[in-house]
């Protein structure tokens, strides 16, 4: 659409490590902790992916993410070469898509997640799958540090509330996104916790809908 | 699209499977729409979102080729940027113009009696989904469905025993739900309706004209 930019994706190639520095302080601090810290980090190397074409900050998403798309794909259905292919087309769409991911929205977690979930059924499923309209800001948006660190610490409660949920329901919840529950299977899923995250997301929509008008 | 406050969302059932990717491409089509005309439900559909991040972070990592890292660089190398063209039918949502094609002045409408019309827009063996055009103040025919119906309101609006549904609402109908849609008398009305079997029409005549009309 309108804001796609006309970079070829090949650009890293020439655009040096210019992140070297930072990059090794993220390493460090990322084997000390695993707590939101480390999403908020993902998300700030995705957008040096983003901006620098950083390729060392690309390697790291790939060495966490890649591994975790293999394996959700396996579930989903799909044979050892095929996951092994199409996690790296994931991967791949991580790099070209990456001006579209919106941390006050979304972890990295999640927004990779919607990406092997639409290679999924388009490589496994074989179907069309109909994306509602992108909402496009202005180019000079940023989402304000405040609201994205509340995101990324609100999706850390929720992947420690899916470990809450009583057994039944929590592998139900696994089920259904892993594609092994039929529809109305998916009815029986109730009550799930995710009254705070989304009136984050919704307060992050209207603050993008504002910098639209 | 003119804003207009919608008042009938999707369900969180519908929500969760299209979060899922368990939808057919027909019902998708729907929600899509739809949650292109509401922030309330595109909200609802990035926590659920949210939800299946968490699955997805908690999986068991799977071994991944040595070189997979390389490859996926060369991949990045080959594959130029894609540039979205945006569909012509200006007017429309994204997810919906991507399949109409073109103006919703244009459509190339099949009449199906009582002036009501249909622009078939996904037909598979499972799912069917159309465009019906319904002149101001005509009703639909009666009829009943073996399956799930979703019908999005995208122009002028229509009432039914059910409810009052104006652009960007969702009507769900199940097997149990007999209604007569019938289209306000200010404006024709346009809406996007979705079904998972054939439409049951509970008089003899559209009986017989049902084979035909592919309704």
């Amino acid at each position: 659409m309108l804001l796609e930019t006309k970079i070829r994706a090949s650009d890293h190639s020439i655009i040096p490590r210019v992140c070297a520095i930072d990059s090794e302080k993220i390493e460090s601090k990322k084997n000390v902790s695993s707590d939101s810290n480390d999403k908020k980090l993902w998300a700030e190397l995705i957008r040096k992916v983003e901006t620098l074409k950083d390729t060392s900050a690309f390697e790291e998403l790939f060495n966490h993410f890649a591994p975790r798309v293999k394996a959700f794909l396996m579930k989903s259905g799909a044979d050892p070469q095929m996951a092994e292919e199409c996690s790296q087309e994931v991967m791949a769409t991580v790099w070209r898509k990456a001006h579209l991911f919106d941390p006050s929205r979304a972890s990295a977690s999640t927004w990779i997640f919607t990406i092997a979930r639409n290679k999924k059924i388009d490589a496994i499923r074989k179907q069309n799958r109909p994306e509602p309209e992108q909402l496009y800001p202005d180019q000079d948006y940023e989402p304000d540090q405040e609201s994205v660190v509340e995101l990324q610490q609100e999706t850390e409660r929720l992947t420690l509330a899916l470990g809450e949920l009583p057994e039944k329901q929590r592998v139900l919840v696994e089920k259904a996104y892993l594609g092994e529950l039929s529809h109305s299977e998916i009815a029986e899923i109730t009550g799930l916790p995710l009254g705070t995250i989304k009136s984050r997301i919704r307060l992050a929509l209207e603050k993008l809908r504002h910098s639209m008008m | 699209m003119k804003k207009h406050d919608i008042k009938h969302h999707l369900s969180k059932e519908l929500l969760l499977a299209y979060s899922a990717g368990q939808l057919e491409e027909g019902f998708s089509l729907a929600i899509a729409t739809h949650i292109s005309m509401c922030d309330q439900c595109r909200a609802e559909l990035e926590s659920l979102e949210a939800m299946g991040g968490a699955v997805f972070e908690n999986l068991e990592p799977n071994e991944i080729d040595v070189d997979a890292f390389a490859k996926t660089l060369a991949l990045i190398d080959e594959t130029p940027e894609e540039i979205k063209v945006k569909s012509k039918g200006s007017g429309l949502p994204e997810p919906l113009a991507d399949y109409v094609g073109c103006d919703l002045d244009d459509i190339d409408w099949r009449p199906i009696g009582m002036g009501v019309k249909q622009k078939i827009l996904v037909n598979s063996e499972k799912v069917s989904a159309r465009l019906l055009y319904i002149p101001a103040g005509t009703a639909v025919p009666e009829h009943s469905h073996k399956g799930r119906e979703v019908t999005l309101v995208l122009k002028g609006a229509f009432k039914d025993e059910i409810d009052y549904f104006g652009p960007g609402d969702i009507e769900l109908a199940d097997g149990d739900t007999n209604h007569t849609p019938v289209a306000s008398d200010e404006e024709d009305c346009i809406c996007l309706a979705v079904t998972d079997a054939p439409l049951k029409f509970n008089k003899l005549i559209h009986k017989i004209a049902q084979p035909f009309l592919k309704i």
